[in-house]
């Protein structure tokens, strides 16, 4: 099979996950001159798919070959898509003259499994320890880790790659062992708590001040599918802030189940609306960045986000007691639950009332998004008077477009 | 009326010079104009020669530095670290009032002390604005430049071509030395083009598109890839369109591919959701799990 044939069954293979972020990482350049590519810390994102999603890293699956059975996986064994598996040496050489051409920042790979997790995860390994150690290359290597797979072959990941992720694929151990059986969600938390000790272990400097080897140091991510069990956004929120909580995830990603080739009988025929994923991201932004707990973020009927409006505003409509804010007065983790106003326009607020009172005109200027904020907020030339408490109020809100967010589907 | 004439579109130094003797003269802002003479090849090549130079030394406050020297003269000369920041970004700017807008403010902060802090004010807000959109196209420019690969005498080279829509060419020539240090490559532009030989960057007069090999292996690859990544069950076309603006399209070998892949999508994923379940068409074996014993899971030593 010709590497081009290889390359289009391995990318139909591996679309389905949603990551493909590069950032995180230390930084690093070849300005030495040996070997090639460097880090930027941020990120680069070198194209975008009519998906939405972001192409950083060239993000292919080195077989979809596997042995698992999980039904709502493309490459399961059940299924009757085309297999192919590229050489390792395909992989190298593939993710160089891609990086060579500026259209990657590096590579992420995964795998089915085939033969047994231990000899799935070598052969993974072993194509990050060419590109580092035979070819000196510095971009990005994101690796996917089997949690069955050898504690000793996970230590070795993790000192080639930036970053290494272990899907946690549902929200419950229930959903997990009905719908990949092969799985344990026992095994999986295990391997997570292990990489977040050696995680932790290569940024702590020893007594002796020495640095220990590195260890992933982009941290590590996982992905959850939303919609292919009955799971509520309750469910996936508590299930999301006890994994930022336990394990330090740098991510979680969450991916909408979708139509998928040849998909299973035992699958619901509606996949869900495509807001919904990006309603749960706004959630999970507000816990790491705006001081939101999992539960007060839910306050659509049947532990469900409101789908018709972002979960900032539904929540400030939820509770008007609070509002109006003094936006001259408040404390920044007051500041921080306005709606429409984020993190960055929330410390030019407090750096400007340092030095003379913030009025109306500076939140233009800062081209915050005024009409959503004004029922809101309180300024020495504006207060929301009975607007605030107006019947009429979501439907208002709801009318004022979109205004396009900054969210992790790029990151 | 005061009439500045920098050398070239982003001549830090001139107009750090010519703004602190402006201001030591007491000339208002309204009183000046800022001209860029027409360019002149080889002056203006050693002058961006330091200014990729400049920019790589992002942590250094040049400015303040300069004012600290002549201490004598400058005593009063208000320069806070954040229109130090803002200072070589804008300079990138391609909009004219740039050279202006900095000295109003800097001529401003002489008297309005905590001015930098109020990101409201209309020309704090405006240098911000501008210095965003220079990051942005300089952010832009690191991740859709192209490079084919060719042949020139026995060696690979790299060659490129980028609009860019502000003066960054020289300021983000580091971040792909630091990359492709090991490389041949070339990336030009309508105004200015530059070389790296893998030691020496050389800065070249502006291009033209067409000078770009016409066939690239790796690129047929890199359309297959962009095709089977995508997934037609999902589109979110606003969501590319707003990182991966139009205008950014015609160097993009990868957005030939769009329209069709758009057009084909509905039926796709119609194929998919009509498709009857199949049973599998190979023997499958059940998968046993191997239960890993508690001692051995420390290692394999």
């Amino acid at each position: 099979m010709q590497v081009q044939q290889k390359l289009e069954i391995l990318a139909d293979a591996a679309k389905y996950d949603a990551s493909c972020a590069s950032s995180g990482t230390e930084r690093r350049n070849s300005r030495d001159g040996k070997g090639i590519g460097s880090t930027t810390g941020t990120g680069i994102c070198h194209s975008y798919a009519p998906d939405g999603r972001c192409i950083s890293l060239l993000k292919i699956l080195l077989t979809n070959f596997c042995l698992y059975d999980c039904v709502y996986c493309v490459n399961r064994v059940s299924s009757n898509v085309p297999r192919a598996r590229f050489s390792i040496d395909e992989v190298v050489q593939l993710t160089l003259a891609f990086y060579r051409r500026n259209y990657i920042e590096g590579l992420f790979l995964s795998s089915g499994i085939i033969q047994s997790p231990d000899y799935t995860m070598e052969q993974v390994v072993e194509v990050a320890r060419i590109l580092r150690e035979e070819h000196g290359f510095r971009g990005y290597i994101h690796l996917k880790t089997i949690p069955d797979a050898d504690p000793d072959l996970l230590a070795r990941a993790g000192r080639y790659a930036d970053r290494l992720s272990i899907n946690i694929e549902l929200p419950t151990a229930a959903s997990l062992s009905a719908l990949a059986p092969e799985k344990d969600g026992a095994a999986i938390r295990i391997s997570m708590a292990r990489l977040r000790e050696r995680i932790d272990a290569g940024k702590d400097k020893t007594v002796s001040g020495k640095r220990p080897p590195k260890f992933s140091p982009g941290g590590q991510s996982t992905q959850m599918i939303v919609g292919a069990d009955a799971s509520d956004d309750r469910t996936i929120l508590s299930t999301s802030a006890d994994l930022y909580g336990r394990y330090r995830l740098r991510r979680v990603y969450y991916s909408a189940f979708s139509p998928i080739p040849d998909a299973s009988p035992v699958l619901p025929l509606q996949s869900p609306p495509l807001v919904r994923e990006h309603r749960l991201y706004q959630a999970d932004w507000l816990m790491r960045f705006y001081g939101f707990e999992s539960h007060e973020i839910i306050t659509g009927e049947q532990g469900m986000l409101a789908l018709d409006m972002d979960p900032k505003t539904a929540w400030a409509l939820q509770n008007r007691a609070m509002f109006p804010v003094d936006l001259n007065r408040a404390p920044k983790s007051t500041l921080l639950r306005v709606p429409g106003l984020g993190v960055r326009n929330v410390q030019r607020i407090l750096a400007a009332r340092r030095v003379r009172a913030v009025r109306l005109d500076d939140l233009v200027h800062m081209r915050a998004p005024i009409n959503r904020m004004l029922p809101f907020i309180q300024l020495p030339d504006h207060h929301p008077g009975a607007t605030l408490d107006a019947v009429s109020l979501p439907a208002r809100l709801k009318a004022i477009p979109a205004v396009p967010q900054q969210l992790g589907l790029f990151m | 009326m005061h009439s500045v004439y920098l050398k070239h579109e982003t001549d830090i130094e001139g107009w750090r010079t010519a703004a602190r003797q402006l201001i030591a003269h007491g000339v208002a802002p309204q009183e000046v104009d800022w001209y860029v003479r027409p360019a002149q090849d080889v002056a203006v090549q050693e002058d961006f020669f330091a200014m990729a130079d400049d920019v790589t030394n992002l942590a250094s406050p040049r400015l303040s530095g300069v004012s600290q020297e002549n201490a004598a003269d400058n005593r009063r000369l208000m320069v806070p670290r954040q229109l130090v920041e803002l200072v070589r970004p804008v300079i990138l700017h391609q909009a004219p009032e740039r050279f202006g807008l900095l000295y109003r403010v800097l001529w401003r902060l002489q008297r309005e002390r905590g001015l930098m802090r109020l990101a409201g004010d209309a020309d704090i807000a405006r240098l911000n604005v501008m210095a965003k959109a220079v990051r942005r196209d300089m952010h832009k420019m690191t991740a859709f430049v192209r490079f084919r690969e060719t042949v020139v005498e026995g060696r690979q080279r790299y060659l490129a071509w980028f609009e860019p829509e502000h003066h960054i060419m020289a300021a983000i020539a580091p971040f792909f030395i630091g990359r492709f240090a090991a490389m041949d490559w070339t990336i030009m532009s309508p105004r200015m083009g530059m070389h790296w030989d893998g030691t020496m960057l050389h800065f070249l007069p502006g291009g033209k598109p067409e000078a770009l090999p016409a066939e690239d292996a790796g690129e047929a690859l890199w359309l297959s890839y962009y095709r089977h990544i995508f997934n037609p069950a999902r589109l979110k076309l606003k969501a590319m369109q707003k990182e991966m603006p139009k205008k950014y399209w015609h160097n993009l070998p990868e957005a030939e591919l769009i329209t069709s892949l758009i057009a084909g999508a509905g039926t796709r994923t119609q194929a998919m959701l009509e498709r009857m379940p199949e049973p599998p068409r190979r023997k499958i074996i059940g998968y046993q799990r191997k239960l890993r014993r508690p001692d051995i899971a420390g290692g394999n030593e």
